[in-house]
């Protein structure tokens, strides 16, 4: 299968740190690919680098074959990316439907308010919110909340989501409910990018997974080789050269 | 495991909507060395907060030296005896080393020993008594932990609670101040130390707690977990 995204030595300084450093990897049609890393690895930059919240220094952004880099976050969305945020962005003041709505107006399709309505309840009941179209959305749950912020990128009606952190903070039940809509969102032909700290949902879910150490890509590959790398293992479990010296001494 | 100082237990906690611990137990045992490892964001540092007060916790219990002290303010937590070494250190920096050690013995537990205290410190850090005028910002990491570690001490703890003390730090450093904590241990100090370097931490604690996605995930004292393969699925979930 052919790429959906391609990032091509994607660099970023934030005032001489570098965030992310020629960073290169794709999302093929119809996967799922998961960014893990030790915080600070720079994967929320990543996300905002992709979607054009920031231009990068170098490198290249190329979606559906088109080059987007630096091109601004509406444009991203209406060539058919979507995003949901770490800390949950919702309307407050408007309904789940209204929110929905918002998403599906200005998404890939450019929908008018009535269709775009019709795809705002299509989706609000795709993430189990469709007895809550009423609700404004700061009367939600965190549970609720995280699955509107979900819906409310579905609506745009993407051919690529990025999802970042989206089973941060609910508990083990709606964790479970969330990785089902998740694969459902897949099956329905979505491709899917995600940021996850829960490390066995994103090992479950990731067709490939990419490590991020430090700006840079520490290892790219199948969930179960990524967790056998010596690299990466000691990456998040720290060196252990440092602990033998002590014993040594 | 010899008689708890702290124990946490059930202890929920969270900021804003986000839960972060889901009902954890554990204890730091009197006069002994404990720590708790885990990867990034599973709440290791909110435990600690938790544990000191600067942070309410959402449910269960905090128990310090026999007592309830869940909804114990954090100066009165010091007051009697629980003292915290912040992530990053978090000194006065422009403050100097001694006004430093001041500010640390603040609390009334720290207050009426003072000069023997200040006098205790600079022996375990000797580098602190000759820089004692000279301004903490303008420290070296090493130096700063130092700093920051003999401040916690300079409130007589019972308890001291060290939060990532091996971050940032050059080995010959951590080796130091390893060694330190060794010593205070043998006087009788009760440790609880938050460690990223999950083979640092089984080298040197008595006693550790795996925690990953804010539940514990498993115990024991290092020699045991160390040979356990499954450390590696709490921080890489497979």
């Amino acid at each position: 299968m052919s790429a959906l995204l391609e990032v091509e030595g994607l660099s970023k300084d934030f005032g001489g740190l570098r965030a992310v450093d020629a960073l290169s990897f794709s999302v093929r049609e119809g996967a799922i690919l998961g960014l893990i890393g030790p915080n600070g690895a720079g994967k929320s930059t990543v996300f905002n680098l992709i979607n054009g919240v920031f231009a990068p220094d170098k490198g290249r952004v190329v979606f559906r074959g088109e080059d987007v880099t630096g091109k601004p976050p509406y444009l991203v969305a209406r060539h058919g990316l979507a995003r949901t945020n770490q800390i949950v962005q919702p309307f407050a003041n408007m309904s789940v439907l209204e929110n929905c709505t918002v998403g599906a107006c200005f998404g890939r399709e450019n929908l008018r308010l009535a269709r775009a309505r019709e795809a705002a309840r299509e989706t609000a009941a795709m993430v189990g919110l469709d007895d809550r179209l009423d609700t404004l959305a700061s009367q939600l749950t965190i549970a609720g909340k995280k699955r509107l912020e979900l819906a409310r990128a579905l609506a745009a009606r993407p051919t690529l989501l990025l999802l970042d952190e989206v089973l941060a903070g609910l508990n083990p039940t709606e964790v479970e409910h969330m990785i089902g809509i998740i694969r459902r969102i897949r099956d329905g032909g979505v491709s899917i990018l995600m940021i996850e700290h829960l490390m066995q949902a994103i090992m479950s879910l990731s067709d490939s997974i990419v490590v991020l150490n430090s700006g840079a890509k520490l290892a790219e590959g199948l969930p179960a080789e990524v967790a056998n790398d010596p690299a990466v293992i000691e990456a998040y479990l720290g060196d252990p050269d440092l602990a033998a010296k002590l014993r040594a001494a | 495991m010899s008689e708890a100082i702290l124990t946490l237990e059930s202890l929920e906690a969270g900021y804003g909507e986000v839960q972060v611990l889901w009902g954890i137990s554990l204890g730091a045992a009197r006069g002994k060395l404990t720590t708790i490892v885990g990867a990034n964001g599973v709440g290791k540092t909110t435990a600690l907060r938790a544990a000191v007060g600067s942070i309410r916790p959402w449910g269960g219990r905090i128990v310090f030296k026999g007592d309830d002290v869940t909804r114990l303010a954090p100066h009165l937590k010091a007051a009697r005896g629980l003292a915290l070494v912040p992530e990053g250190r978090q000194l006065f920096s422009a403050m100097s080393v001694e006004e430093n050690l001041e500010m640390g013995a603040y609390a009334k537990h720290g207050e009426r020993s003072y000069a023997s205290r200040l006098e205790h410190v600079y022996e375990l850090f000797p580098r602190l008594k000759e820089r004692r005028r000279q301004s903490a910002g303008t420290f070296s990491g090493g130096e700063q932990q130092m700093l920051a570690i003999a401040r916690g001490l300079m409130s007589d703890p019972d308890l001291l609670i060290i939060d990532e003390l091996s971050l940032g730090l050059a080995p010959v450093v951590v080796h130091q101040i390893f060694a330190t904590l060794k010593t205070l241990k043998e006087d009788g100090l009760s440790i609880l130390l938050v460690e990223q370097n999950v083979h640092l931490a089984f080298a040197l604690s008595d006693y550790a707690y795996v925690l990953a996605e804010g539940r514990l995930f498993t115990e024991g004292p290092p020699e045991k977990l160390e040979a356990m393969p499954e450390i590696r699925r709490a921080y890489l979930g497979l």
